[in-house]
C-alpha cells in the first residue's frame, strides 16, 4: 500500500523472520522442559523413594539422606524383628515374590487363550462373510458399553457355583472370557490384507480353515505381538475386579492387589519405601513393552478411522 | 438457507450459525434415534413374523418325515438318509428335556413364589419371593437372644435360583434355534430328495464347518464363554435392578423378591436422599467427562504439534519421556500422586504446607482433572502424533503460496484433519472418562463425602458410586440400576452423536 514495504530491502524481512522463528522454537523448547519435569517428576520420586533409606511416608527434603537397596531385598526376603531370622515366604506379610508368580500365571494362561479368541473373532468377523454378522458386531457393540464391573458380583456368584471363587483359574476364565469382545483393533488389522489373497487360494482348492492358518496367520505377525503384549500386560495393571474376586484371599493376590493392601493406614509407614521399591520392580518391564507396542497402539486407535 | 447466504454472513455469524446448528440438530438426532430404535424393533418383528409364517409352511408342505420333526427331532433327517445328523437333532433333544426335568423345572417353579419372610422384625406373606423354602428359625433355647436357623439343608438361595432361572432362559433360547434349524434341515433334505438328488452326508456336512461354516467353528468358543461369562452376569444383574437384594436382603440367610420399579423410582425422585445424590453427581459425572475429554484432546494435540515440528530436535526423546508416564501401570501412577498430593505427605511435607489438594471440594475436584491431563495428555500425544504425519505435506505448500501464517494453516488445516479423523475416537474417550474408574477412586476415593451423599463422596462419578454401592455397603440393587442408567445413558448419546457426525457430513462443503 505504500512504498515503504516496496523499498525495504527483502533479506531484512527475511531476517526478521527468522529471528521470530528462533524465539518460536526456543519458547518451545522451554515449554516441552518444563513439561518434561512436570510429568517425570511423580515418576522420579516413586523411584527416589526406592532406594530411600529412611522409613517413613514422606521426608522434608527431596533427596534421601541414605540410599539403599533394602526396600527390594525386603519384597523377597523378610526377617524377624527379633531374631533376625529370615520369615519364611508362607508366613511374610506381604509375600511379593507370590504375587509375582501369581500375576505371571495367570498372565501367561490369559494371554495364551485370549490371544486364541482374539485371532478366531476378529478372522471371522473381517474374512468371512455370514447371514448373522452384522447382527454379532451391534450385539458386541451393545456389550461393551455396559459399565465393566457392573455385572462384578454376579460373576462371582457364579464362580462361586462353579467352585472357582477367589482361584486363580477362575482369575483365567474371567479375562480370557471378556477378549471375545476386544477384537475391533486387530479386525482392523485383518481388514487391511487384500482379499484376493483369499480368492485366490479358494481358486487354488484352499479351504477357509487352510486359508485362516497357512496365509492370513504368517502375514499377522505384529498383530499377534500387540494382542499378546497387550493381553498379557492387563493382568498386571487390573485393581478393580481382582480386588472384589480376591477378597481377602492374600495367598491369590495379584502384584496390583498385593502393593494395594501395603499402603493400608497400619502398614504404610513401614512398608511405603518397600511398596515403591516393588512398584519400581513391576514398572520396568512394562514401561519396556509398553515402548515397544506403542505404535501398534496408534495404529490400533486410528486404523479404522483413517480409512473412514 | 442456502449456500449463499451462508457465505454471505460475516465470521462470527458463520460460527453463530454452527453453534445455532449444532443445538438444533440435537431434536433432530433424538428423532432420529428413536426412528432407528423403531426400525430395529419393527426388523425384530418382520423377522419373527416371517419366521412363524416359514414354519407353518415347511410343516404344511413337507413329507410325513418332516411333520414328525416337528416332534421328534431329527427323525426328517433320519428318514431323509442322514442317519448322523438326525441322531445329534435327537439327542439334543433329549439332552434338553432331561436338563429341564432334573434342573430347569425346579427354578422356574420358585422365581416366582408366594412366601412368608421375615422382614424387619415381622414374618410377613410377599408375593414374588425368589425361592419357596424361606429360612425358619428357632428362638435360642437358652435365651440369649441369638436365633438358629433350623432348615439349613434345605433353605432356598435367592442368587442361585435367579441364577439358574436366567440360564434356564438362555439354555431354552439356544435349544430353540436347535430346533427351529432342524425343522429347517429336514424340510431341505426332503426337497433335495423330491428334485431326485441325494442329500449331503454326516462327514460332507461337518467338513463344511472347515470351510462354508468354518465362522461356526471359530465362533463357537468365545460365544459360550462371553454368554456365561459376560451375558448372564449382566441379565442377572439387570434382573437385580427390579428386586430388592440389599443389605438386609442377604442370601442364604434371607430371601429376597420381586419390587418392580421400585429401586428406580427411589433413585430417580422418591426417596430424597438417594435422588439429591443421584442428581449430583450425575452432574459432576457430566462436567468432569466434559472437562478430562476436552483438556485432554486440545492439549495433547498442541504437545504432538510442539514436538512434531520440524525445526524441534531430538523428537525421539521428547516423546520418549512422555511415552514412560503412559506405560507406568496406572494404579502405581495414581497412588504416588494421591500420596504426593496428601494432605500430610508428599509436597506438603516437602514444603512444609497443608494444601488441601484433595480434601477441599472445589480443590479436589480441580486436581482430578488436571491429574487426568497427567495421565491422558501422552496418549492423546501418540495417536495425534500419528495423525500429523499423515496430512499430506503439499496441503501445506499451498497454503503456504497463497500466504496463509502458521495460526491459519493450523485452524484451517491441521485442526479440521485431526477433528474429522478422531471424532469417533472423541466419542469413545468420552464414554470412557464417564466411566473412568481409576482416576477418581486411586487419588481422592470419591471424597469428601458430607453426611448428606448416600454412601457417596463429592468427587464420586456413577461408576466409583456404582462400586461403592456394590462392595461397600452391598447396595446391589441401586447399583443394578445405576449400571443400567450408565449404559443407557452411554449407548443413547454414542447413537446421537454418532448419527450427527455422519449427518454433519454434507455440511462440510460449506465451510
Amino acid at each position: 500500500m505504500t512504498n515503504v514495504s516496496v523499498q525495504s530491502p527483502n533479506n531484512n524481512m527475511q531476517a526478521g523472520y527468522a529471528a521470530k522463528r528462533r524465539a518460536a522454537n526456543i519458547a518451545i523448547y522451554i515449554i516441552l522442559s518444563i513439561m518434561v519435569v512436570l510429568w517425570i517428576f511423580p515418576i522420579f520420586w516413586l523411584v527416589i523413594q526406592a532406594f530411600r533409606g529412611e522409613p517413613g511416608i514422606s521426608t522434608s527434603y527431596l533427596f534421601p539422606k541414605q540410599w539403599t537397596f533394602d526396600n527390594f531385598i525386603r519384597l523377597f526376603v523378610e526377617r524377624d524383628d527379633v531374631t533376625g531370622e529370615i520369615v519364611p515366604q508362607s508366613e511374610m506379610i506381604y509375600p511379593y515374590g507370590k504375587w509375582i508368580l501369581n500375576t505371571l500365571f495367570v498372565a501367561i494362561c490369559s494371554c495364551i487363550i485370549s490371544t486364541l479368541i482374539i485371532l478366531m473373532v476378529s478372522y471371522a468377523f473381517s474374512r468371512l462373510r455370514f447371514k448373522s454378522r452384522k447382527t454379532f458386531l451391534n450385539l458386541g457393540l451393545i456389550l461393551g458399553m455396559f459399565p465393566g464391573f457392573m455385572s462384578m458380583a454376579a460373576t462371582y456368584n457364579i464362580m462361586e457355583i462353579f467352585g472357582l471363587k477367589q482361584s486363580l483359574f477362575g482369575l483365567i476364565l474371567v479375562y480370557s472370557a471378556g477378549a471375545g469382545l476386544g477384537y475391533q483393533v486387530s479386525k482392523g488389522f485383518f481388514d487391511t490384507i487384500p482379499r484376493s489373497l483369499d480368492e485366490a487360494a479358494k481358486i487354488d482348492g484352499a479351504t477357509r480353515n487352510q486359508i485362516f492358518w497357512i496365509i492370513i496367520l504368517p502375514l499377522s505377525k505384529p498383530i499377534i505381538v500387540y494382542t499378546a503384549l497387550t493381553t498379557f500386560i492387563g493382568p498386571w495393571g487390573d485393581y478393580i475386579f481382582v480386588s472384589y474376586f480376591m477378597k481377602a484371599n492374600k495367598d491369590n493376590f495379584t502384584v496390583a492387589l498385593g502393593l494395594y493392601s501395603m499402603l493400608e493406614p497400619e502398614h504404610i509407614t513401614e512398608y511405603f519405601t518397600t511398596f515403591c521399591a516393588g512398584a519400581v520392580l513391576i514398572a520396568i518391564p512394562i514401561t519396556i513393552l509398553f515402548i515397544i507396542m506403542q505404535r501398534f497402539y496408534v495404529a490400533g486407535v486410528t486404523g479404522g478411522a483413517v480409512k473412514g | 438457507m442456502d449456500y449463499l447466504d451462508y457465505v454471505q454472513m460475516t465470521r462470527g455469524q458463520k460460527i453463530a450459525y454452527k453453534i445455532k446448528s449444532f443445538f438444533t440438530g440435537i431434536p433432530g438426532a433424538i428423532v432420529n434415534l428413536f426412528k432407528a430404535i423403531g426400525l430395529f424393533f419393527k426388523s425384530i418383528f418382520i423377522f419373527i413374523g416371517r419366521g412363524f409364517k416359514n414354519y407353518g409352511t415347511r410343516f404344511v408342505n413337507g413329507d410325513i418325515g418332516t411333520k414328525l420333526s416337528y416332534v421328534i427331532m431329527g427323525a426328517g433327517s433320519m428318514m431323509h438318509r442322514q442317519i448322523g445328523k438326525g441322531l445329534l437333532f435327537l439327542a439334543a433333544e433329549v439332552a434338553y428335556f432331561y436338563f429341564m426335568a432334573t434342573f430347569g423345572i425346579t427354578y422356574i417353579t420358585k422365581i416366582y413364589s408366594t412366601n412368608v419372610v421375615i422382614d424387619g422384625y415381622d414374618n410377613q406373606i410377599f408375593n414374588g419371593v425368589i425361592g419357596s423354602e424361606a429360612p425358619r428359625y428357632e428362638v435360642d433355647p437358652l435365651g440369649l437372644g441369638g436365633k438358629k436357623m433350623i432348615n439349613v439343608d434345605t433353605v432356598d438361595d435367592s442368587n442361585r435360583i435367579l441364577l439358574f432361572f436366567v440360564l434356564t432362559v438362555l439354555v431354552s433360547i439356544a435349544f430353540f434355534a436347535v430346533y427351529i434349524a432342524n425343522t429347517k434341515s429336514a424340510y431341505s433334505s426332503y426337497e433335495i430328495i423330491k428334485s431326485g438328488k441325494k442329500p449331503m452326508g454326516t462327514i460332507e456336512e461337518l467338513k463344511m464347518f472347515l470351510d462354508e461354516r468354518f465362522h461356526v467353528t471359530l465362533l463357537v468358543i468365545p460365544v459360550v464363554l462371553l454368554l456365561l461369562f459376560t451375558v448372564l452376569p449382566i441379565l442377572f444383574t439387570i434382573c437385580i435392578a427390579f428386586t430388592n437384594y440389599d443389605i438386609d436382603h442377604q442370601p442364604p440367610g434371607n430371601l429376597y423378591w420381586w419390587v418392580g420399579f421400585e429401586n428406580f423410582a427411589d433413585v430417580f425422585y422418591s426417596n430424597p436422599m438417594k435422588s439429591e445424590t443421584f442428581g449430583k453427581i450425575l452432574v459432576w459425572t457430566l462436567v468432569w467427562a466434559v472437562f478430562a475429554t476436552f483438556t485432554n484432546y486440545i492439549f495433547g494435540i498442541i504437545l504432538a504439534l510442539m514436538i512434531n515440528k520440524k525445526e524441534i530436535k531430538f523428537k525421539a526423546f521428547w516423546r520418549t519421556m512422555f511415552v514412560i508416564t503412559a506405560a507406568v501401570p496406572q494404579f502405581v501412577t495414581l497412588l504416588i500422586m494421591r500420596l504426593l498430593l496428601g494432605e500430610s505427605t508428599g509436597l506438603n511435607v516437602l514444603w512444609g504446607t497443608q494444601f488441601p489438594f484433595l480434601t477441599d471440594v472445589t480443590w479436589a475436584r480441580v486436581t482430578v482433572i488436571i491429574v487426568n491431563m497427567w495421565v491422558g495428555i501422552p496418549y492423546t500425544m501418540l495417536i495425534s502424533s500419528g495423525l500429523l504425519m499423515n496430512i499430506p505435506e503439499d496441503l501445506y505448500e499451498s497454503a503456504r503460496i497463497d500466504g496463509a501464517n502458521a495460526v491459519q494453516q493450523f485452524t484451517k488445516i491441521t485442526f479440521p484433519y485431526i477433528f474429522f479423523v478422531t471424532t469417533p475416537y472423541l466419542i469413545t474417550t468420552f464414554v470412557g472418562n464417564i466411566n473412568n474408574f481409576n482416576v477418581i477412586y486411586f487419588l481422592t476415593g470419591g471424597g469428601p463425602s458430607p453426611a448428606s451423599y448416600y454412601k457417596a463422596g463429592q468427587t464420586d462419578l456413577l461408576v466409583t458410586w456404582l462400586y461403592k454401592l456394590t462392595v461397600n455397603t452391598s447396595d446391589f440393587n441401586l447399583a443394578a440400576v445405576i449400571g443400567i442408567f450408565v449404559f443407557i445413558f452411554c449407548a443413547a448419546g454414542s447413537l446421537i452423536t454418532f448419527n450427527m457426525s455422519k449427518s454433519s457430513k454434507n455440511e462440510e462443503e460449506f465451510s
